[in-house]
């Protein structure tokens, strides 16, 4: 349920610069938003903290008029509003920094911060004023940029800067940041906090939207805890601290009781070493990771989205070749010079039960059957004849589906057609059929329901007891905690610590995984 | 070496008059594709203006209204082009190719019913067109050597419409470098979502990209037909589109570049017919058509990447979803 | 919304948009002065009824299958080959090129043999190239094979008026080729039977073509090739986690989609005019496009599609013959809004569609 704020900083209780009232907003059958109300106190950084998916991006969409929500309303400075799109948020003192730049990377710095507000039909006197307001900001905020440096040549946080002066520029009064250090280093971050203060100092009220708990606590005056969609608390910053935040963040839920038996693991199955892989931009995604998972034992990988997990993933199922180091799977060694291909990786026993099921795992626009095979289409789940054998497949879908409770019972069916939960089952029939020595699973309970989440666990822990390695890469610390053997935390890229299954809690994890603490206490 | 003079000023000359469609074609691409559409459909679009431009020059005699009519009707194809491509969402691709079937059967059609000469229009008159312009001065400029001759002979004596492409390049230029309007449309060629983002229309930004293509390409088919021409001939747009958008993929999607490229193609046409039965050094006989698939040869060089690595709008092709 | 139910999407959403392209040419009939019904019966009454037309009709129907079929395979990968023009232009190159070499030594049915795959091949290599433009280096496909279609009509306007062109004549045009090469008419064939038909260009290259439809539809939807492609065409990102060598499919599909459209030159060169002449595509290959836009990449859909179209062409000629405002170039507008309906604006009824079904739908069950 929803506390409120303890105490207001000085000023009226009835005048916040934004209040939202049960504001909700679904895609489809998946509700983002239930019901949120929220209350900003005006010239406060307020924090807005949550794991993935619960909801914080779809809520500062529809904010900023991206999204429009299904019900609710929004009042600035006490009096209600409609925003409908950008041009009314942007009027109405609202401005956005995205955790994806919408920035023209062709463009300078200066054509990016006048594009929607020129001022005038021809640029040439635009130009002269923005940036002279520019240089104004930049010394006020301490955020100087060069107006005629090219986007595309400045780094991350430079870049960010940008997009911050873009809504200082239209004269934002709220300023919202979504996720504005995922990208940034530490010092960089550092940065970025003194700007954060200065424009408190000068009167602008800052929203930061974060699922990092040191940030919440170096820079916030108030945080709101959002969580599967609802909003489950507020504090004052200096009334809380990191564990409780965590706990309302994480929740309470009671952990999945798996039946799990003891491990046995026997031989290394995989054996990874000095793992190291740039992005396309040439950041460094993982670095110098070293860890090795037993036939027979579960290592979970836990850790924020976005922290390697899936150039990890992706390597070891044989579609991105790692950049240094090394690892060895079952036998064969794979190093940057290796020709790997997920095809090889297959005929070697390996299984992959991808994150994002509909970019990898399906293909929607194919029925049932056709998924079944994808990836084994050379194997003789399609037959042994020349030709693809078209009864064998749907015959062989069909035990699937009797098999793992695949609803509804239709091998012809558009994959696009299942429900998540229907069409995750697809994917790990598919993956378990050939009973892999090594499985790698990410996000394997992702948008699906709560009876099929209890049969893939099982699943997992049943083809774990017939000596498959597993590797579990996953968000949501219950599924982590309930199945691993071993855990091992991610954070930027590099291994923070691993610890034993049993010996590990929630908040401990959660710590490591936000880049808190760096071990487990006591 | 007087003899060489003439000829090269005749090449150029002859060069400027067929790069005219040429321009004004790569102009319309350029917008409408740095707004982030792919336009296959310039073709139709000059095709569907020479017709209008030459069949209302014929019934009511006025070069102005030919003019007028031709921007109209290549408008039209543009809004079309928008409403399947903006409104609809639809493939840009097949749009521009329906576009271009359309035109080539509904010319030929119309044109039947109207003027019932098996899809021409009547010749026009002198009067009916829009004949060259003898530039001031040409006169006095006699006297002066070399210059006087390149003045007469190259620069003056074009149709209006010559001189009207030839400005286009530098106000295509400036819209799209030094107006809000020209901003507003490079940025939604690269991110739609961030021009959405900063409060402008991203549908209403890319029909006014397609309109003002519309223009272009509509004073260039008035030009085939009213000015180079004296009536409109069936498909005698001849391919002249996809060449203007080998010179926009040439040029890099920018207006000066594009310009230098069409004149290029240009001059490739001016010169193959003085170029048949000649004996080129070291080559010898050049095929006539050789010189002509030139043009599509270095446009597939270029996207190849082998001279340069074009550098299309990042957004092109994918219509836009909120 | 839900979805539309299977059937609606394949046949009655295809009706409809074909029904809005022949009413909005209706249209255009009627403002040219012309009665617009009149004008379908005499297309109908052009393509079918009179002695010969539908021999005429199918003999177009054999060119837009292979064009179709050029164009749906590279769709199924989600790539467009408008080049279908070019590669069956020069896929008479390959036949002139197999009469040469063969025709003094082997007997015809070899020669026959030889003549359709060295066709098939040219085209396929003037496919090749754009394919692996845009596999290896990502030259948009599109742009590339217009390219190669204007680069296909300068080299056979050089060829056929130069080297290849028939001595003594003025006109561009090859010579005949050998007779061994020459393929029957259907007359000519049913004749041996005894059965007599009137005379038409519809050839045994006809049966070829019923052939590439039954070759078709086993490779997409009955090999691993085929799975592959359709997986590309559909998913990329999936088809890389499945293994799937995305570049070498994109190339392979470019290819074979040549080979379709260059097996035109066989009903063209081998089956109608014994010889290669200027511009023998004539517009067929752009036909394709709209033919596999109406078959929906299917071989069913594409022979009725293709059937429609050969219809619409010969019934074209019809037109011309008896109006006189009406030409043959109202089969290209009614093709261009075919495209139109069919491919840009082809879910343009859908919402509408999606309403109407869901009104029938609001007491029906979940099927989840």
């Amino acid at each position: 349920m929803i506390n409120k704020v303890n105490k207001t900083s000085g000023g009226d209780t009835a005048c916040y610069i934004l209040e939202l009232q049960k504001i909700s907003k679904s895609f489809g059958l998946v509700q983002a938003n239930k019901n949120i109300d929220l209350q900003i106190e005006t010239g406060t950084i307020h924090g807005i903290i949550g794991e993935n998916g619960a909801g914080k991006s779809t809520l500062m969409n529809i904010l900023y008029g991206l999204h429009r929500a299904d019900s609710g309303e929004m009042l600035i400075d006490g009096s209600k509003v409609k925003i409908k799109s950008s041009a009314d948020a942007l009027s109405l003192g609202i401005g956005m920094v995205h955790q994806h730049f919408m920035l023209i990377n062709r463009f300078s710095v200066l054509e990016n911060v006048m594009l929607g507000s020129e001022g005038g039909s021809l640029l040439s006197t635009g130009k002269i004023t923005t940036v002279n307001k520019l240089k104004e900001l930049g010394q006020t905020f301490d955020m100087e940029v060069d107006p005629y440096a090219l986007v595309s040549d400045l780094n991350v946080g430079m870049r960010q800067r940008v997009e911050i002066l873009k809504a200082l520029k239209g004269g934002a009064k709220i300023l919202i940041l979504d996720e504005p250090t995922g990208v940034l280093t530490p010092q960089e971050a550092t940065q970025l906090f003194g700007i954060l203060d200065k424009l408190r100092a000068n009167g602008v009220t800052v929203l930061l939207i974060t699922h990092k708990l040191a940030e919440i606590m170096a820079i916030t005056d108030n945080v709101s805890i959002m969580r599967g969609g609802k909003m489950v608390g507020h504090r004052k910053t200096s009334d809380t601290n990191p564990q409780e935040l965590a706990e309302l963040m994480v929740g309470r839920k009671v952990l999945l009781n798996v039946e799990k038996p003891k491990a046995k693991p026997k031989d290394v199955a995989l054996n990874v070493k000095n793992l190291g892989c740039f992005s396309s931009r040439g950041h460094k995604v993982l670095d110098d990771l070293t860890f090795h998972v037993k036939s027979g034992e579960i290592l979970g990988i836990a850790g924020v989205s976005g922290n390697g997990q899936t150039p990890l993933m992706e390597i070891l199922a044989g579609m991105r070749k790692p950049d240094e180091g090394y690892f060895e799977i079952l036998g064969e060694k794979i190093d940057p010079d290796t020709r790997v291909s997920p095809f090889t990786m297959r005929e070697n026993s390996i299984g992959h039960i991808p994150e994002d099921r509909h970019k990898h795992g399906l293909i929607l626009g194919f029925e049932a059957y056709e998924n079944m095979v994808l990836g084994f289409h050379h194997t003789e789940m399609t037959g042994d004849k020349k030709l693809l054998n078209k009864n064998h497949m749907l015959k062989h879908t069909s035990d699937r589906m009797d098999e793992y409770d695949i609803r509804p019972r239709n091998p012809k069916l558009l994959a696009s057609s299942f429900s998540g939960g229907n069409q995750q089952k697809i994917v790990v029939a598919r993956e378990l059929y050939k009973n892999p020595k090594l499985l790698i699973v990410g996000e394997p309970t992702r948008g699906v329901d709560v009876g099929a989440i209890e049969f893939i666990h099982k699943q997992l822990i049943e083809l774990r007891d017939q000596g498959c390695a597993i590797i579990l890469v996953s968000v949501e610390l219950d599924e982590i905690l309930g199945l691993s053997d071993r855990i091992l935390v991610m954070n930027k890229g590099q291994e923070v610590s691993t610890v034993n299954g049993d010996e590990a809690n929630p908040k401990d994890l959660g710590l490591m995984m936000a880049g808190i603490s760096q071990g487990v206490s006591n | 070496m007087i003899d060489f003079l003439f000829q090269t000023l005749w090449a150029l000359d002859a060069t400027l008059r067929v790069a005219t469609p040429l321009m004004l074609c790569a102009m319309a691409g350029i917008f409408s594709e740095r707004s982030g559409i792919v336009d296959i459909s310039l073709e139709g679009k000059l095709l569907s203006g020479a017709f209008v431009a030459a069949a209302i020059a014929s019934l009511t005699g006025s070069v102005w209204l030919g003019l007028m009519g031709a921007i109209c009707a290549s408008v039209l194809m543009s809004l079309l082009h928008g409403f399947a491509c903006i409104t609809h969402r639809g493939d840009q691709v097949v749009s521009g190719v329906a576009i271009n079937f359309l035109a080539s059967g509904l010319t030929v059609i119309l044109g039947i019913a109207i003027f019932k000469r098996g899809g021409q229009t009547p010749t026009l008159s002198s009067g009916e067109r829009f004949r060259p312009i003898e530039l001031w001065f040409v006169d006095a400029m006699d006297n002066i050597p070399i210059i006087g001759v390149i003045y007469r002979e190259l620069i003056s004596g074009h149709s209006l419409l010559v001189y009207v492409a030839l400005l286009c390049v530098p106000i295509a230029s400036f819209i799209l470098y030094k107006s809000r309007f020209g901003l507003r449309l490079r940025a939604v060629g690269e991110s739609p979502i961030a021009v959405d983002s900063a409060g402008v229309s991203v549908t209403w930004l890319r029909y006014r990209a397609l309109i003002v293509g519309g223009v272009f390409c509509g004073i260039a088919g008035a030009y085939l037909s009213i000015s180079h021409g004296a009536n409109f001939v069936r498909e005698m747009s001849a391919g002249k589109g996809y060449i203007a958008l080998a010179a926009v993929i040439f040029g890099n999607w920018r207006p000066v570049r594009a310009f230098w490229a069409c004149l290029m193609f240009g001059f490739l046409d001016a010169i193959t017919s003085r170029l048949q039965d000649v004996d080129l050094p070291l080559i010898g006989e050049v095929p006539a058509q050789l010189m002509s698939a030139l043009p599509y040869i270095m446009t597939i060089i270029l996207l190849s990447g082998f001279i340069g690595r074009p550098s299309p709008p990042s957004a092109i092709g994918v219509p836009y979803k909120k | 919304m839900r979805p539309l139910p299977r059937w609606a999407d394949l046949i009655l959403l295809p009706f409809i948009n074909l029904c809005t392209a022949f009413f909005v040419c209706g249209i255009v009939v009627y403002v040219i002065g012309e009665n617009p019904w009149e004008a379908l019966k005499v297309m109908l009454k052009g393509a079918f009824i009179y002695p010969g037309s539908l021999g005429y009709t199918l003999y177009y129907t054999t060119n837009f299958i292979f064009t179709g079929l050029a164009v749906a395979t590279a769709f199924h990968a989600k790539l467009f080959n408008i080049g279908g023009e070019g590669q069956a232009y020069v896929g008479s190159l390959g036949i002139l090129l197999a009469t040469a070499m063969f025709a003094p030594f082997l007997p015809a049915i070899f020669v026959v043999i030889l003549c359709i795959i060295c066709s098939a091949a040219v085209g396929a290599a003037w496919a090749y190239i754009p394919g692996y433009l845009q596999a290896k280096r990502g030259s948009h496909v599109v742009i590339t094979t217009i390219m190669f279609n204007f680069l296909a009509s300068s080299l056979m306007v050089y060829l056929l008026a130069g080297p290849l062109i028939q001595l003594g004549q003025q006109s561009p045009q090859s010579d005949l080729i050998p007779e061994s090469a020459q393929l029957a008419s259907i007359e000519t064939f049913l004749s041996l039977f005894g059965i007599n038909i009137a005379s038409s260009p519809l050839n045994l290259s006809f049966v070829l073509a019923i052939f590439a439809l039954f070759v078709f539809w086993v490779l997409i939807w009955k090999t691993r090739l085929g799975y592959e492609i359709r997986a590309v065409g559909k998913n990329q990102d999936a088809a890389n986690y499945a293994g799937i060598n995305v570049s070498r499919i994109i190339i392979i599909t470019m290819t074979i989609s040549g080979a379709f459209a260059g097996l035109l030159a066989v009903n063209e060169v081998m089956g109608v005019q014994h010889r290669a002449i200027l511009n023998f595509t004539a517009g067929y290959g752009f036909t394709g496009i709209a033919v596999a836009l109406m078959g929906r990449n299917h071989p069913v859909g594409i022979f009725f599609a293709s059937l429609l179209f050969g219809a619409l062409f010969q019934g074209g000629a019809e037109l011309d013959f008896e109006f006189q405002s009406i030409t043959r170039d109202m089969v290209l507008l009614i093709q261009g809004m075919i495209i139109l309906f069919s491919g840009a604006l082809a879910y343009m009824f859908n919402p509408a569609l999606s309403k109407i079904f869901n009104q029938f739908n609001k007491n029906g069950v979940d099927n989840d």
